[in-house]
C-alpha cells in the first residue's frame, strides 16, 4: 500500500517535503494507520516522528490529518483508505518536526475556560448529590480526548486562534456550564460573550464531521449560545 | 559537565493518576513543586482504564464495610499483599473517593443521586460470602474521567508541568537522591531537576510483553531508573493477565463488562468458569479467569479456526444496558474486533495487563532498600501507583484496586512530603560525579555512531517474555528465556539510534526506554525462575501449590542479580490478621 507523509526536520530540512513510502501491509499484519506508520519508522525510516501511545483512540496522541480529513491514526482502518494514503500534520498549528505539531495555542484555548470544577458551597462529607438525568446532561462533553482534530479542522480557529477558543474548548466549557454541581455558571458565561471566545462560530461544522469519538461541539456551542443570550451576556 | 540547574520542594516524575494526585496535594500546600512527564499529562495510561475504582461505600448495596473490601483484597493477593498497607488503602478508599467526586470526576449515579457502584472481580460482602457491588465507576471510561479530573484540578492548584520531558536517571549521593537528571523531547535541552523530595509514578512496563493491554509508553522507566541507582525492586515476577483482551489487537474490556452480567464461553458454548469456580464464576479473581482460559485453549476448546482464544458474551444485556454502562466496549470492539457486542460474542484472550510488583515502599509512599536483611528508607526518594510495590496487590490485583492504589497512595505520598520538607527535609548537594553518572547513558547513546537498532532488540525481547514467561512457566522455559535475555542485554549495550537530530527525537526517547524495558525482562525473570511455587499470578507446572513454608515473603532483586527477601506484614492496625487459607 502506498503512502505519502509529509516531512520536516527543522535543522536539516530547509522546507517541508512529502516522502512517498510503500509498505506490504500484509506481511506486516497492519490493521490501523498507526500500525503502519511504526512499521516505517521501525524498518525503512527511524526518524519518522509522531506521538502516539494507547493505541485505541483513548489518550488523543495520534491526530493527524489522512487524505485531508483529521482523524486518529490509531483507529483509522487501513481497508477504508484511498491510495496514496496522504499523511499530513494537524492543519493550522506550528510544525515542529513531521506529524509533530505544537499544541501550545490549542491547550492555551483549552485553559481559558477554567476547565475545573468551580463549588463555592461547602463541600458535604460525602458526595455532592447529582440526578441520574443531570449526570446524562455531561453525555458527549465528558468524553473529549483532547486530540485536537476538531479545532484544527476549524476555519475560524485557523482564523483567530488566540482569541476564538475554538470547538474543543467550548465543548468543555459546555460540560462545566451544565454540569449540576458547578455553582459558577454566571461567571462563566460573562467570560465567554465577547465577539470572539464564542461567537466566531459560523455552524460549518468541520468539528463534528472529524471527532473520532463522535462528539458535537457545535451542539455544545449552540447551547452556550442559548445560555448567553437567556443570562443577556 | 556543567549542566542547567532547576530546584525545587518536589518533583513528580510522571503525570499519571498517582502523579497528578500527590501534585495536587503538594500544589495546594504551597509548596514548589514541579510533574514532569514524556506525554501531556491526560494521554498518561490512566486514562485507558475502564471499569472503575473499589471503596465500601455501599451506595448500591445498601451497605458495605471496608473491612469486607479488605478481606477481599488480601485473598486475590494470595497473602502476599502487606496487611497493614491494604488496611491503610481499604479504609481510606471512602474519603478518596469523595474528594474525586468533588473536583469533578462525572461518576454515574443510582437514582438517589449517589455514585454508582457496579459488581467486580473477587468482590464479596460479609468476608467472601455474596457477590458485591463496590465499583465507583463513570460507564467504562473510568480513567479517562479520573485522569481529566485530576489534570483539571492541577490546572485550578497552579502545578507546574514539564510536559514532554523525559526523565533520564536519579541522581544519587551517597546519603539519598537529590533530584533527577531530564531531558525536554521538543528541543534536547537537558536539565538537572534538583529536588528535596524525587516520586517516582512513571507507571507499569507492559511493553516487556509482544502482546499487552499497555500502552506504547508503559515500558518501567521507574524500574530501570531504581535498578541504576544501586536500589532494588520487589515482587516482579507477579504479572497480571487480564481475561479480556481483544484477540489480535490487546485492547482491553474491562471486566466491568463482566460485572454487569457478561459471561466466557468456549467452543461449545458453555459458561465454563461456572466449572472452575462455582461461587463467583465469571468474577472470580483475574487469575483464576485467565488460567481457566488458558486450559480450554490448550485442552482444545477454544475458539475460532485457531482455536486460540475464547467468546465474552454481552448481547444478553441488551443494547440499552450495553449503551448506558458499557458504551466505549461497543465502539473498541466494533473497531478493534470486528463485531457489534450488542449482536455478537467479542472474541478475547488473557492478555499482559499489569505488573503487581515494583519499587518498594511504606504506605507513606517512601522508597525502601534492603541493607543487611532490615528495611532501609532512602531519603528523598518516593513512589507511588502502579510502579510501586506498597504492597496492596501481593501476588493478584482485584479489578479496580488499582486506580484506588493511585490516588490513595499518590495522596499519602504528597501528605508526607509536605510534613518532611516543613520540617526541615534537607536538599543534598550532589558531586559533580553524581550528575555525571545520571548522565552517562544518555550520553552513550548520544555518541554510540553505528550498531542494531533498538526496534528488532525490543522486538525479540518482547517475544521471549510472551513465549517463556506467561500465564503458566517452568524452570526450563525461563531458564532458556533467562539465557536469551542475558545474550539480548549484551546486544543492547551496543546498539545505537542513526536520527542525532535535537529535535523531538522519538528515537532517542525509545532507545533509552529500552534500557528500562530490559531491566525490567530481566528482573521478572530472574524472580520468576527464584520462586518455585504457585501463588496468584505466578503460576508454575513443575511446583503447582503455593508453598507457604517456604515462598511466604517478598522477594527484592538488585541490578547486579542479588536477591534478598522482606517479610509480608501479617499485622493490621485495627483489625485481626487475615489467616492464611485456600483461595478457592
Amino acid at each position: 500500500m502506498r503512502f505519502s507523509i509529509y516531512r520536516y526536520t527543522p535543522g536539516k530540512d530547509t522546507k517541508p517535503y512529502m516522502q512517498e513510502f510503500n509498505v506490504d501491509i500484509a506481511a506486516h499484519n497492519c490493521n490501523m494507520l498507526l500500525d503502519v506508520l511504526l512499521v516505517i519508522k521501525e524498518t525503512l525510516d527511524d526518524s519518522l516522528t509522531l506521538r502516539r501511545s494507547c493505541r485505541e483512540g483513548v489518550c488523543g496522541s495520534d491526530g493527524m490529518n489522512i487524505n485531508g480529513k483529521n482523524g486518529l491514526a490509531c483507529v483509522t482502518h487501513l481497508s477504508g483508505l484511498k491510495e496514496p494514503v496522504v499523511i499530513r500534520p494537524l492543519p493550522g498549528l506550528p510544525v515542529i518536526r513531521d506529524l509533530v505539531v505544537d499544541m501550545r495555542q490549542f491547550y492555551q484555548q483549552f485553559e481559558r475556560v477554567q476547565p475545573w470544577l468551580q463549588n463555592t458551597d461547602t463541600a458535604p462529607t460525602k458526595e455532592r448529590l447529582q440526578s441520574p438525568e443531570d449526570r446524562a446532561k455531561l453525555d458527549g462533553l465528558y468524553e473529549c480526548i483532547l486530540c485536537a482534530c476538531c479545532s484544527t479542522a476549524c476555519p475560524s480557529f485557523w482564523w483567530n486562534p488566540d482569541k476564538f477558543i475554538g470547538p474543543a474548548g467550548l465543548l468543555q466549557a459546555t460540560r462545566f456550564l451544565v454540569d449540576s454541581r458547578d455553582t459558577e455558571t454566571s461567571a462563566r458565561l460573562a467570560q465567554l460573550g465577547d465577539a470572539f471566545s464564542v461567537y466566531r462560530c459560523h455552524g460549518i461544522m468541520n468539528c463534528v464531521d472529524v471527532c473520532p469519538k463522535g462528539l458535537n461541539p457545535t451542539q455544545a456551542i449552540d447551547k452556550i449560545k442559548h445560555m448567553l443570550i437567556a443570562e443577556g451576556v | 559537565m556543567s549542566i542547567a540547574t532547576q530546584t525545587f520542594d518536589a518533583i513528580i516524575v510522571g503525570g499519571g493518576g498517582a502523579g497528578m494526585r500527590a501534585s495536587i496535594e503538594l500544589a495546594q500546600s504551597g509548596l514548589n513543586v514541579a510533574v514532569i512527564s514524556k506525554v501531556f499529562p491526560t494521554r498518561s495510561h490512566t486514562v485507558a482504564a475502564q471499569g472503575g475504582i473499589n471503596a465500601a461505600l455501599g451506595n448500591t448495596d445498601g451497605y458495605d464495610d471496608w473491612r469486607w473490601h479488605m478481606y477481599d483484597t488480601v485473598l486475590g493477593s494470595d497473602f502476599m499483599g502487606d496487611q497493614d498497607a491494604i488496611e491503610y488503602m481499604c479504609k481510606e478508599a471512602p474519603q478518596t473517593i469523595y474528594e474525586l467526586e468533588h473536583m469533578g470526576l462525572p461518576f454515574s449515579r443510582n437514582p438517589d443521586g449517589k455514585i454508582y457502584q457496579r459488581a467486580f472481580g473477587g468482590a464479596t460482602r460479609n468476608y467472601g460470602e455474596e457477590q458485591a457491588r463496590r465499583t465507583c465507576c463513570a460507564a467504562d471510561r473510568t480513567g479517562h474521567a479520573m485522569l481529566h479530573a485530576l489534570y483539571q484540578k492541577n490546572l485550578a492548584v497552579k502545578t507546574k508541568f514539564f510536559n514532554e520531558w523525559y526523565a533520564v536517571d536519579l541522581v544519587r549521593t551517597a546519603q539519598g537522591i537529590a533530584g533527577v537528571i531530564a531531558i525536554c523531547i521538543e528541543t534536547g535541552e537537558v536539565v538537572f531537576l534538583k529536588s528535596r523530595a524525587t516520586v517516582l509514578a512513571t507507571g507499569g512496563a507492559g511493553c516487556i510483553f509482544q502482546s499487552t493491554t499497555n500502552a506504547h509508553i508503559n515500558t518501567g522507566d521507574g524500574f530501570g531508573m531504581v535498578l541504576r541507582a544501586g536500589l532494588p525492586l520487589q515482587d516482579m515476577e507477579f504479572w497480571q493477565f487480564h481475561p479480556t483482551g481483544i484477540y489480535g489487537a490487546g485492547v482491553l474490556v474491562t471486566e466491568g463488562s463482566r460485572g454487569e452480567g457478561g459471561y466466557l464461553l468456549n467452543k461449545n458454548g458453555e459458561r465454563y468458569m461456572e466449572r472452575y469456580a462455582p461461587h463467583l464464576k465469571d468474577l472470580a479473581c483475574r487469575d483464576i479467569v485467565s488460567r481457566s482460559s488458558i486450559i480450554e485453549i490448550r485442552e482444545g476448546r477454544g475458539c475460532g479456526p485457531k482455536g486460540d482464544h475464547v467468546l465474552l458474551k454481552l448481547d444478553h444485556l441488551g443494547e440499552a444496558v450495553i449503551n448506558e454502562r458499557l458504551p466505549g466496549i461497543r465502539d473498541l470492539a466494533i473497531t478493534f474486533a470486528g463485531v457489534d457486542p450488542v449482536k455478537d460474542p467479542i472474541p478475547v484472550v488473557p492478555t499482559c495487563h499489569y505488573i503487581m510488583g515494583g519499587i518498594p515502599t511504606d504506605i507513606h509512599g517512601r522508597v525502601l532498600t534492603v541493607q543487611n536483611g532490615a528495611d532501609q528508607i532512602v531519603e528523598g526518594l518516593y513512589a507511588a501507583g502502579e510502579c510501586a510495590c506498597v504492597s496492596v496487590h501481593g501476588a493478584n490485583r482485584l479489578g479496580a484496586n488499582s486506580l484506588l492504589d493511585l490516588v490513595v497512595f499518590g495522596r499519602s505520598a504528597g501528605k508526607h512530603i509536605q510534613t518532611a520538607v516543613r520540617e526541615g527535609l534537607s536538599q543534598l548537594e550532589p558531586m559533580q560525579a553524581d550528575i555525571d553518572a545520571a548522565l552517562a547513558r544518555l550520553n552513550r547513546w548520544n555518541e554510540a555512531s553505528s550498531g542494531e537498532s533498538v526496534d528488532e532488540i525490543r522486538k525479540t525481547l518482547q517475544k521471549i517474555m510472551q513465549d517463556d514467561f506467561g500465564v503458566f512457566r517452568t524452570a526450563d522455559n525461563m531458564q532458556q528465556g533467562f539465557v536469551k535475555l542475558e545474550a539480548l542485554r549484551e546486544r543492547l549495550s551496543h546498539a545505537a539510534i542513526k536520527d542525532k537530530s535535537p529535535h523531538f527525537n522519538t528515537s532517542r526517547i525509545e532507545a533509552l526506554e529500552l534500557d528500562n524495558l530490559m531491566a525490567s525482562a530481566i528482573a521478572t525473570a530472574t524472580l520468576a525462575h527464584k520462586r518455585q511455587e504457585s501463588r496468584g499470578a505466578h503460576a508454575r507446572y513443575d511446583f503447582t501449590e503455593r508453598d507457604d513454608n517456604n515462598w511466604l515473603k517478598h522477594l527484592v532483586y538488585f541490578a547486579d542479580g542479588r536477591i534478598d527477601s522482606r517479610a509480608i506484614n501479617m499485622a493490621p492496625n485495627e483489625v485481626q490478621p487475615i489467616t492464611l487459607r485456600a483461595r478457592d
